[in-house]
């Protein structure tokens, strides 16, 4: 066991706090980057900022250079973003589902002419991407999506609509994911394409979510025309394209949505209620912790795959699955502790009225909690698989009810 | 970065897991519920010894193979996955451990030896009615002019073991002090436990002969968050298997027309427990690096290690009767053995909420708690 950088390792953080520091101060303590919402001003920000990177070669480093990456291994994409979270530099969140899951899954299924088209100003920043994936009756069961798309000419013709969808407001463009035969099983009938968002009978609408933000949009796609030219991979290979977008997405959203951060308020507030001493309240605290060390350390697991050039294993769905309630368990253990005031969302640096509002949603997006479940026990530990009353059906034979 | 154990210590695992496969079968551990494990030990330590395993933190100078801690909770893991009722917990963590941390010159070229070759085994006795971790080990056992009294109900591995090393009171202070099991004034009682193959005794102390060590109530403690982190790699092991030999179970065990472990009902708990035990295991190997290289968080290492281990194995170990059905209550299969396995490595050197509390301690320590 070492958990030291080796030389190379070490040469190459030093590389990148070199130029991180030539841009930006280090982080103060107690401010967190990834809390930072999109807004308009946040996103000219982070476009600046990619743009930088980008022409210093620090973009997308896990991609190809001729896409504009830097052939980097995986190791040296975690130490670079180990580094620039150390710093005070704008979030990037905004176009990590480009960088992350869209871009790579074009460099696997699309044509030479939509990497060309696509992936360097991805990568610089220039473009913001987003995934028009769920429906109103697609979400766990994804293939069972209903959005259409006819054939007419060298052209598609899209009706239908996707729901979900983050930050659409500032995207160029869309991977979107419909059915284009709806006479053989869910599965087959789907194609993947690009979507240009200002195409004409494409409307955005923002959703008021449970907890009055709107992070998240609705978009209502009428008689939209994409040319044949933007689809993705074969057409009835949709399933195949989308799980390589799918499967990049659990790699990259263990982030574990503040939990330490929230276990310090948690540990901030219990002493300055005089609670210290409550043992009731210390057998919490020392559950939370051990779940959040368990998980820090099954992250350090991921590393040392990636470092010996391993496949990392199942540690995303585990650290979604433990992280996302974690933080439900901790923000709603935080109100309890402030006993009748509980309930009052006050601007005291703890928030866990905010945070527990919110946390639903991490228990959902990206694959809920069941969808969790059921990867591990049937791919980890090889449970046979759920009976699908849908088994090889047509799509348009299968039952549907609200 | 590497955080997971060398070729070396993962060839050694190998070994560990194939000798305790061929000759400790859950048959031998089923065995050991009636006979409290004395004919495991007579049959297989010898072995265990002829491996080094019973020396294997000694220092070669002192008749050890002298491996280090990763080494030691390599094959600990492997002891949890065979259920093995052996007193290596007893005698290789905890009597061996404190030798090494506070015997007298003289009492580790006398015991450790004879440790390491197989020859003794020793025990460690500290619980008292009524004492809790929390209260600094205040214990009513008396060191007097070289004589221990006083009453230990419970000791794991005493059954069979050769000496005591006993938590005792000399001058008001909180030691550690050394008997011989064969001295006069020393009574042996045999009890009643959750799991009868750990060879659990209370030893009964009249003015017995015994020896003074040097301990104090830190010495203690540090032998309890040292002797954890294997403690958690066994039941680690435990809840490995456990979760093995479920899996197993419901994949091919059918109802309703089809396996029992397609329904979402069992494969989502099974998950739950996966979940568990992988974060039991990251924190197993964390504290393992932390005991290894003396780190400064050990005692929160160790601690989060034992929490979740003992969470680990005891979910598992409940779930997977339940999964069984009928035949899981049967004496017969193994179900029961893992469950009385989790239950007695759950208390043996503390239950959870004393491992809360030490935990806590330490985290106020490090973390400033004010804003």
């Amino acid at each position: 066991m070492d958990f030291n950088d080796s030389s190379e390792q070490a040469a190459f953080r030093a590389e990148a706090a070199a130029f991180l520091s030539e841009h930006w101060a280090l982080l103060p303590p107690g401010k967190d980057m990834n809390e930072a919402e999109f807004n308009a001003a946040l996103v000219v920000e982070a476009k600046a900022w990619q743009a930088i990177k980008y022409d210093n070669g620090w973009a997308c480093l896990h991609w190809a250079k001729a896409y504009g990456g830097r052939d980097a291994t995986p190791i040296q994409s975690i130490i670079w973003t180990q580094e620039e979270s150390r710093f005070d530099a704008p979030s990037v969140e905004v176009f990590s589902l480009g960088h992350g899951m869209i871009g790579p899954t074009l460099i696997t299924h699309g044509t030479q002419e939509q990497k060309t088209g696509f992936l360097q100003r991805m990568a610089r920043g220039d473009d913001i991407w987003c995934q028009l994936f769920s429906e109103p009756c697609a979400g766990s069961d994804l293939a069972g999506l209903r959005t259409s798309a006819k054939k007419d000419g060298n052209d598609w013709i899209i009706n239908g609509q996707k729901i979900w969808t983050s930050a659409a407001q500032f995207c160029r463009y869309g991977m979107l994911v419909v059915r284009t035969d709806p006479e053989v099983a869910k599965h087959d009938g789907l194609t993947c394409f690009v979507l240009d968002l200002a195409s004409a009978g494409v409307a955005i609408r923002p959703i008021k979510q449970a907890n009055g933000e709107a992070d998240f949009n609705e978009v209502f796609l009428t008689d939209v025309r994409i040319s044949d030219a933007n689809r993705i991979g074969e057409v009835g290979n949709g399933w195949r394209v989308t799980m390589t977008t799918l499967l990049n997405e659990r790699l990259s959203l263990s982030g574990g949505f503040g939990m330490a951060q929230l276990f310090e308020r948690l540990c901030a507030q219990t002493r300055e209620l005089g609670l210290t001493n409550d043992a009731g309240v210390r057998r919490q605290l020392a559950n939370y912790y051990v779940r959040i060390r368990g998980l820090e350390h099954i992250n350090k697991r991921t590393i040392t795959a990636l470092s010996l050039g391993r496949e990392p294993g199942p540690e995303g769905s585990i650290a979604k699955l433990v992280a996302a309630p974690l933080v439900q368990n901790m923000a709603r253990f935080g109100i309890e502790l402030q006993g009748m005031l509980g309930t009052l969302v006050l601007d005291d640096g703890y928030d866990f009225q905010k945070k527990y509002l919110a946390a639903p949603q991490y228990r959902i997006a990206g694959g809920t909690d069941e969808i969790m479940r059921n990867i591990l026990a049937e791919r980890v530990l090889g449970l046979p698989a759920e009976q699908r009353a849908d088994k090889g059906m047509a799509f348009n034979k299968i039952p549907s009810g609200r | 970065m590497n955080f997971d154990f060398t070729p070396d210590q993962q060839m050694l695992r190998d070994v560990a897991r194939d000798f305790l496969g061929n000759h400790v079968p859950l048959k031998l551990c089923r065995e050991a519920l009636d006979d409290y494990g004395q004919h495991a030990r007579q049959a297989i330590w010898p072995k265990i010894a002829a491996l080094g395993w019973s020396g294997i933190t000694i220092p070669e100078a002192l008749g050890g193979i002298g491996l280090g801690y990763l080494e030691l909770v390599v094959v600990a893991e492997q002891m949890g996955r065979a259920l093995a009722p052996l007193p290596f917990a007893s005698s290789t963590y905890l009597a061996t451990e404190a030798l090494l941390l506070s015997g007298t010159k003289a009492q580790r070229a006398h015991y450790l030896p004879r440790l390491a070759t197989g020859e003794i085994t020793g025990c460690f006795a500290l619980a008292e009615n009524g004492v809790r971790m929390s209260d600094s080990f205040n214990v009513a056992t008396l060191y007097h002019n070289g004589r221990v009294s006083g009453m230990k109900p419970y000791v794991m591995g005493a059954i069979s073991a050769d000496f005591v090393i006993v938590a005792a009171k000399r001058n008001n202070k909180v030691g550690l002090a050394l008997v011989d099991l064969s001295e006069a004034g020393v009574t042996r009682v045999m009890v009643d436990t959750v799991d009868p193959s750990l060879a659990v005794a209370a030893i009964d102390f009249k003015s017995a002969s015994a020896e003074w060590m040097d301990a104090d109530v830190a010495t203690i403690e540090a032998l309890l968050v040292r002797t954890a982190v294997p403690f958690a790699f066994e039941q680690l092991g435990g809840a490995e298997r456990a979760l093995d030999l479920t899996r197993e179970y419901v994949s091919e065990r059918y109802a309703f027309g089809r396996p029992i472990g397609s329904f979402q009902a069992l494969k989502h708990r099974l998950a739950d427990a996966y979940v568990d035990i992988e974060l039991a295991r990251a924190n197993c190997l964390y504290a393992a690096w932390a005991l290894s290289s003396d780190a400064p968080d050990l005692v929160e290492a160790a601690s989060a290690a034992r929490i979740s281990a003992t969470k680990a194995f005891d979910l598992i170990s409940r779930e997977m009767i339940q999964m069984h059905g009928g035949v899981g209550f049967s004496w017969e299969y193994d179900c029961h053995l893992f469950y009385r396995r989790a239950t007695a490595l759950a208390a043996s050197i503390g239950g959870i909420a004393d491992w809360q509390d030490r935990l806590m301690r330490a985290v106020e320590s490090r973390i400033p708690l004010h804003r």
